[in-house]
């Protein structure tokens, strides 16, 4: 896939129309996790990961763990846009039958390896998967993206000490650091910095970017392939609901959808639009 | 003297078994490879055993990542932290994505002995067995246990199995055939019916032992799979005995004789009664001390048997 930085951002931005407007038709959602992380999902299924919507279990493919699954649309809108499943779904999120869980469930969804929704799991699901493909000599490269609030789950911790005691080079994980959790600000409610020293503290490759910028993304990820022998970790500085103004930088947002007035300022404000029958 | 047969023994020694067969097998553990013998295991196979250190809910998590990518991770530690430490990794990673992980542990009950009520798991059966898609089981003896590992290589779906630190007297040979989901009878009678499990199946055969010296012929069933359970066999029995006791080395909330009554009580109501740890903690002490301090004897079986046939018959 050679899609430049240009074709990228036009995914990002035509993916924030489909995460705002499937989240303002499903009336509940997390709005600001979803936007904040969309940059770091368009650069791994449109241009990093070695996989086939075709066929989603193709062996040796690289696989995504959402570990801060409350981000399920940004994935769901990715997921659909990539192939995985008719983006007509995307209006059933979190409806009664629906395949799109409030939640990621592995085994509803084609494309999501592993079911997400209780914080701190993640990671130590992408090391068992990094690891069997070490086992079978697997090219697999298995990439995960945390939550900052996420950081305080004792769990991560753990699966931070197994990824560097047996050396699980073929993972990446991100952070994405927008400073806001459901109560508050991250620094307020219980700090977690220096983050990026308590990281390396743990022995992992530490790469800090700005987790909106395409380029900077890219290569963040070129330099992870690189790394061998331990795993790495970008720490992804990102806006919690990037893309809009009616909830950029807002705690509210972390848990609530768009109105429909919010929705139809947004989408004049991106230039975009998107009636329900059309996601 | 009976012969006694280790059950975490035996669980290594079915591991290295069938790690030798099948190279998806992998085995993790959380820094006690010695005492639930998967060190068996990791002698023969150190690429494909992973301990996780003292990290039950990473040990959890990571067993699912391997099922994940198509591997057959058995998951050990001792009974308290497989189930409680760990409940939520085992219920999010593991039930509700209906991986084929064996979590399997060892240290259940209070035959843990000296280590006290911190370390004695008498609640993990109701635990697990509270979880959508997982199946449940106890193994009576080390010859159950090794059938159990091997039918865990082809078997679909999260698995508990409760093992045990103690060793237990040989009940079976190597021909005793083993089926999920299906209890085993082993003595039959007429006069009351003993539903049991793990430990208490050996108790409870002396139980019928000194029953039947007192003129009373009573049956014993292995229910060694708490879930699904085998309905049919318990419906059989109260037909057939219309008295029941039920045994196991657990809380009597929630664990085989729970399960068992809500069977009773469904389909077939008769009286009951069960015999396990009375919703208490256990205590430091030798394991064969605590059986006769929380009444898991056989003369405690065969009591409650006896009242449960008294109730019965109006006397």
């Amino acid at each position: 896939m050679g899609n430049d930085i240009k074709e990228l951002e036009d995914i990002a931005r035509q993916l924030r129309i489909d995460i705002i407007t499937m989240l303002n038709k499903a009336k509940s959602g997390h709005t600001g996790g979803s936007l904040s992380a969309i940059d770091i999902l368009t650069c791994l299924y449109f241009k990093e990961m070695n996989i086939d919507p075709a066929d989603p279990d193709k062996p040796d493919r690289d696989k995504f763990v959402l570990s801060k699954g409350h981000a399920a649309p940004a994935l769901y809108a990715t997921l659909a846009r990539a192939g995985y499943f008719d983006k007509a779904e995307l209006a059933t999120l979190r409806k009664y039958g629906s395949i799109l869980q409030g939640h990621p469930d592995m085994n509803l969804v084609p494309g999501v390896e592993m079911s997400t929704g209780s914080l701190g799991q993640g990671l130590s699901a992408a090391n068992g998967m990094a690891l069997a493909a070490k086992l079978d000599g697997a090219p697999t490269r298995v990439y995960v993206i945390m939550g900052d609030g996420e950081q305080q789950e004792g769990q991560i911790w753990e699966a931070a000490m197994t990824a560097h005691h047996y050396k699980i080079d073929n993972l990446c994980a991100f952070v994405d650091n927008n400073g806001l959790q459901i109560d508050g600000e991250v620094e307020k409610i219980m700090g977690i910095e220096p983050l990026a020293d308590k990281w390396r503290a743990f022995g992992w490759h530490v790469i800090s970017i700005n987790g909106n910028d395409i380029a900077q993304i890219l290569e963040a990820l070129d330099e992870a392939d690189r790394t061998k022998h331990r795993p790495t970790v970008i720490i992804a500085k990102t806006v919690k609901g990037k893309g809009f103004s009616f909830c950029a930088g807002k705690v509210k947002y972390h848990g609530v959808p768009p109105s429909d007035q919010e929705l139809e300022e947004a989408l004049k404000e991106i230039g975009g639009s998107a009636t329900p029958h059309q996601i | 003297m009976e012969e006694l047969l280790g059950i975490r023994e035996s669980y290594g020694e079915a591991l290295a078994q069938i790690g030798a067969e099948n190279k998806d097998v992998v085995v993790l553990d959380a820094d006690l490879s010695g005492s639930t013998k998967t060190s068996l295991f990791a002698k023969k196979f150190p690429d494909r055993f992973f301990n996780m250190g003292v990290a039950e809910q990473d040990l959890m998590t990571t067993a699912a990542g391997f099922a994940a990518a198509g591997k057959i991770p058995f998951a050990s530690t001792f009974a308290i932290f497989a189930t409680g430490k760990a409940f939520e990794q085992v219920r999010q990673s593991i039930a509700y994505t209906k991986l084929n992980v064996r979590v399997v542990s060892t240290h259940s009950g209070i035959t843990v002995g000296e280590d006290g009520g911190s370390h004695q798991a008498i609640e993990d059966i109701a635990l697990m067995r509270s979880l959508p898609n997982m199946t449940v089981m106890v193994p009576a003896d080390g010859i159950e246990m090794k059938k159990m590992i091997r039918h865990m290589l082809d078997f679909k779906g999260p698995v508990y199995i409760r093992g045990a630190r103690n060793k237990y007297p040989k009940l079976f040979d190597d021909d005793y055939k083993f089926e999920v989901g299906k209890a085993v009878t082993i003595r039959e009678g007429k006069d009351a019916t003993v539903i049991a499990c793990g430990y208490m199946v050996s108790q409870s055969l002396k139980a019928c032992d000194i029953l039947k010296e007192k003129g009373y012929d009573v049956g014993l069933v292995n229910m060694s799979t708490i879930k699904p359970i085998d309905t049919g066999a318990i419906i059989h029995a109260a037909k057939v005995t219309k008295a029941i006791v039920t045994a196991d080395e657990h809380n009597v909330i929630g664990g085989l004789g729970s399960a068992v009554a809500e069977v009773l009580g469904e389909s077939s109501p008769c009286l009951m009664k069960r015999v396990g740890i009375k919703d208490i903690f256990g205590k430091s002490g030798s394991a064969g001390e605590l059986v006769k301090r929380y009444n898991l004897t056989p003369g405690d079986v065969s009591d409650a048997v006896m009242q449960v046939i008294r109730k019965r018959d109006g006397q």
